[in-house]
């Protein structure tokens, strides 16, 4: 049994990868228009490095072992799958 | 075998208990066919058979329920079962739940029965007239003595069956709203973990997990196992779809099965695994059809895909890719804020010229309400009054004297000039002589 269980994060959670980078569309987007106050815009450009970093560092990450889905009296689980 | 008569040894009619012939299982029961002979073929019973068998004279007659029991026990002993084809006629769904109906030719019928436990494993209940083709154990009915089929599997002419099966659960989807186009869920352009839902041990997992590897080594795969065909598959398939629905932590599913020749696919037109597959709150492939067939599975998910390999290449994003589209939004990024940097630092510039000039308009417009506030004030002032010529009276005492009736005769007071002051003497006071009287 692996370590890395996890607790249900109710579907598309907050920032799965795919959020991220749907946010960080829409700061472009929204960037695009000068009415937007320049210290927001700042704001916005620095959440969008940020989020940048973020998408990027997983990215990275290393080639993912196949997993197979448990539950028991724990709650869900991920344990190593040989296919 | 059973000894067909008592035990060697003369026994009275006494001895036998009457129970004994009530107990279906005597002498009677497990019997062969061989063992009905009641007499040696010459006719004349055995030395040994010092009295009658079971039903062998009035006196030893059996029970209706021995024989008909008897019977039965012979007829399932003698069929083992059998595929019989035939026409169904009166077919009837008894309220408890149990199917009856006539399986007949031109020359004859048989009654048949499927019990409602038995039924799960035939897709539909046949229509009248409907050429069949059904496995069952011959039987007796032991309440009429009659010849009855068992039936626990059905076959009609050409998929008959399972077509109407399907055709039904197709016409409940379509009214719960389940084929609706506008469900399709767009698959995620970046998945980082996907689901299968598959065997652990098929083709399908395989497939699934070289094409990811290949495509985005570092996209998850999370099996949710579950056997894909034979009587198990649909109970395995709901709890795992129901396991995958509690658990979502992944951005897409695919549901699988591997590829192959003529394959069953019964489970992926079962209708509790179908609205399952429908229930998922994640997108879901279905990848568990043919090039030919379809299945109801494929019809629910917001994606059909041919293949395993073909799901997993519409789930998973080639890495170069994302990594081309995260570059080209980190380029896109930067040059929109550069622009909005460049357009406020333009504003900035506009603005402070327009405050210079909006500065100075704005002096000269106090100044000359400062003129204007000034005039009125002046024009209000006493002193400009006096300017005009007139006086202001004023006691000994320094009060002004404003009304006539304020005076004393013979009192002396001040008049107070423009220029300067005069003195004066009251002669005399005359109240109410006013101007408009003179």
């Amino acid at each position: 049994m692996s370590d890395s269980r996890r607790k249900q994060s109710g579907g598309a959670g907050a920032d799965t990868f795919e959020s991220e980078l749907a946010r960080l569309e829409a700061i472009v987007e929204e960037l695009q228009d000068d009415s937007v106050e320049l210290d927001a815009a700042l704001r916005l450009f620095e959440e969008g490095v940020r989020r940048l970093r973020a998408v990027t560092s997983r990215l990275a990450s290393a080639e993912a072992k196949i997993k197979l889905l448990t539950e028991d009296e724990d709650g869900f689980g991920l344990a190593d799958f040989d296919a | 075998m059973r000894a067909r008569r008592g035990p060697p040894g003369r026994r009275s009619g006494a001895d036998r208990s009457p129970e004994l012939f009530l107990d279906p299982t005597f002498a009677l029961a497990n019997a062969e066919p061989a063992d009905y002979a009641p007499l040696e073929p010459n006719g004349v019973a055995t030395p040994e058979a010092v009295f009658d068998a079971p039903g062998e004279s009035a006196a030893t007659a059996i029970p209706v329920a021995a024989l008909t029991e008897a019977a039965r026990d012979v007829v399932e002993g003698a069929f083992p079962r059998l595929w019989v084809i035939g026409e169904v006629t009166d077919f009837k769904r008894h309220r408890n739940g149990h199917w009856y109906f006539c399986l007949k030719d031109a020359e004859s019928s048989i009654r048949c029965v499927v019990w409602s436990r038995d039924q799960r494993r035939i897709p539909a209940p046949p229509d009248e007239g409907m050429l069949v083709t059904v496995l069952g154990q011959l039987t007796v009915y032991p309440a009429r003595g009659e010849m009855q089929l068992v039936v626990t599997a059905m076959e009609a002419e050409g998929d008959g069956l399972t077509r109407k099966a399907i055709k039904r659960i197709l016409a409940r989807l379509e009214a719960d709203g389940l084929l609706a186009p506008e469900r399709k869920r767009a698959l995620p352009r970046f998945p980082r973990r996907i689901a299968v839902v598959t065997s652990p041990d098929g083709a399908a997992i395989r497939d699934i997990a070289a094409v990811t590897r290949r495509r985005s080594p570092s996209v998850e795969i999370v099996v949710v196992a579950a056997a894909v065909q034979g009587d198990n598959a649909p109970d395995e398939l709901c709890a795992a779809l129901d396991l995958l629905a509690r658990w979502g932590d992944c951005d897409v599913a695919i549901i699988g099965r591997g590829g192959g020749a003529r394959e069953d696919l019964r489970a992926f037109n079962n209708e509790r695994v179908v609205r399952a597959v429908a229930a998922l709150p994640m997108p879901v492939i279905s990848a568990v059809g043919h090039e030919i067939d379809m299945t109801l599975c494929d019809l629910v998910a917001d994606l059909r895909a041919a293949t395993p390999s073909v799901a997993a290449e519409a789930a998973v994003p080639v890495h170069a890719e994302v990594v081309a589209s995260i570059v080209a939004l980190r380029d896109e990024l930067i040059l929109v804020t550069r622009r909005r940097l460049d357009s406020a630092r333009l504003r900035v510039d506009t603005a402070r010229r327009a405050a210079a000039v909006a500065g100075t308009r704005a002096i000269e417009r106090k100044r000359s309400r400062i003129e204007m506030v000034g005039g009125r004030l002046h024009a209000l002032s006493p002193l400009a009054t006096l300017a005009r010529g007139y006086a202001v009276a004023r006691g000994e005492d320094g009060v002004a004297r404003p009304r006539a009736a304020a005076f004393t005769v013979g009192e002396r007071f001040e008049l107070l000039m423009h220029d300067g002051v005069v003195g004066a003497h009251a002669d005399d006071v005359r109240v109410g002589e006013t101007l408009g009287e003179i």
